[in-house]
């Protein structure tokens, strides 16, 4: 069993985004101050920091969590998704950030992000959602600008045209 | 968020050394969606988190009918809900599990930590009161067995002691012709902490007009969730008719002693305690009937 210490570093293998992936932090960090802080990938938006607004989501091993509210020690050995590994490497972007532009679901443009992470976690687990599916699926990410409609627009219209039914 | 230590220990006993070791200066991190935010806001002072996720015990899932569920205190709502047969026997624990948080927060909290923290206002404590479950605590003078509405002491505080931790819930097997539902009133569709939750679970007999027993759990009416003796006496041999359920329901309402704050009134509260006691004890019924 290892025990790391408050003044020690915790050494964190694990993968992000397809990439093998090795940090030192402090044992105090969330998920979130690491991908920000230390790795530089601030697509993930520290909103509440306490687990209410989903503007920091990722996807942890195949689950969608808030980031603020995973230690780092957490992740190790794990498979982490954020915002980063959505677009190809080709800059292409993802249907989802592709049809949130076209839907104009977004304003200020904090929380999509967190939005399209938890889409893509969604229509990973079911292609064809209903909209109720949708907006109970988002409930946990919040949007002071666009009052949700386009956000779920896009959400409904990327899953849409890959079934068919769009 | 100040510092502090983490460990991930694979083994119960490595748990529970450390729990003594830090005496009182550690916890236990499951899910983390309570624990984190206190130490980080400074509502808890800590020295050592214990991710007790790597223990095999903390995340059992498994129910077999002569032993019943055995629910794992680290294992995420989602886990549960999306384990069909397991989920189908427990229906009361589905619909609260359901209502924790939205779809991040099912990802990563669990039922053991939501009774850790001992909210009067948890959504799966009444649930767990109308399933009958028993709470599995080990530390360093051994392992005992807590019924769970005996589990909660305060809020924010329960029975467990310096180097304990809750390893597991057993929950029975359901009878033939049982029936559960767990409901909350809150004052918009999603994402918010209940204002009253009600937990009722029923045996029928055979015909289904009379109960066998019953059980109904209070959550958010007193400084712990409830167990509402007298409804589960008033249920037990009773015909199933409107009478019955109301008297049960008023039960409820006189079992429960809550406090006026931010989320409802003392009125309101005794009032939805009626309510949903009544909601939760007619879903149940149909629940058992196979409707």
């Amino acid at each position: 069993m290892s025990v790391t210490a408050a003044d020690q570093k915790l050494h964190i293998q694990t993968r992000i985004n397809d990439e093998n992936t090795e940090f030192l932090c402090e044992p105090r960090h969330s998920l979130l101050e690491v991908l920000r802080d230390i790795l530089q990938l601030t697509g993930s938006k520290e909103g509440c920091n306490n687990g209410n607004c989903g503007a920091c989501s990722v996807i942890l091993d195949g689950r969608l969590v808030n980031s603020c509210v995973v230690m780092a020690g957490e992740v190790q050995g794990a498979e982490v998704t954020t915002i980063e590994g959505l677009a190809s490497e080709s800059g292409e972007l993802h249907p989802l950030q592709q049809k949130f532009l076209e839907h104009a679901a977004l304003q200020c443009g904090v929380c999509t992000p967190g939005f399209i992470v938890a889409a893509k976690a969604l229509l990973d687990r079911n292609p064809d959602p209903s909209e109720h599916d949708v907006r109970l699926w988002l409930a946990g990410n919040l949007c002071r600008c666009t009052g949700y409609d386009k956000i779920i627009r896009a959400v409904l219209d990327t899953a849409g045209p890959a079934n068919g039914n769009g | 968020m100040k510092a502090l230590g983490y460990a991930c220990p694979e083994t119960l006993e490595e748990a529970i050394a450390l729990m003594a070791e830090y005496d009182g200066r550690a916890r236990p991190l499951a899910g983390g969606t309570d624990i984190i935010v206190q130490v980080r806001e400074g509502h808890r002072d800590l020295d050592l988190m214990v991710d007790v996720k790597r223990i095999p015990q903390l995340r059992q899932l498994t129910h077999d009918a002569a032993e019943g569920l055995v629910l794992g205190a680290a294992v995420p709502c989602c886990e549960f809900y999306e384990h069909a047969e397991i989920a189908s026997l427990y229906p009361g624990l589905v619909d609260a599990a359901e209502l924790v948080g939205g779809t991040a927060i099912q990802s990563r909290a669990s039922f053991g930590g939501n009774l850790c923290n001992s909210s009067p206002a948890a959504d799966t404590i009444p649930a767990l009161i109308a399933h009958r479950a028993s709470c599995v605590i080990a530390g360093p003078g051994g392992q005992r067995e807590v019924p769970v509405e005996g589990f909660c002491t305060a809020p924010g505080r329960n029975v467990l002691g310096r180097g304990e931790l809750l390893v597991s819930l057993r929950i029975p097997t359901p009878g033939p012709n049982s029936g559960a539902h767990y409901l909350r009133f809150i004052p918009r569709n999603e994402m918010d902490i209940a204002v009253v939750g009600a937990g009722s679970s029923v045996v029928l007999n055979d015909a289904g007009d009379t109960f066998v027993s019953g059980r109904v759990g209070l959550g958010a009416v007193a400084p712990t969730p409830l167990l509402v003796e007298e409804a589960g006496e008033i249920l037990s041999g009773s015909p199933v008719s409107d009478a019955v359920i109301d008297a049960a329901a008023a039960a409820a309402g006189r079992a429960a002693r809550p406090i006026s704050d931010m989320r409802g009134t003392i009125e309101q509260r005794i009032h939805l305690s009626g309510v949903l006691t009544r909601r939760t004890l007619v879903k149940a019924v149909a629940r058992a009937r196979g409707e």
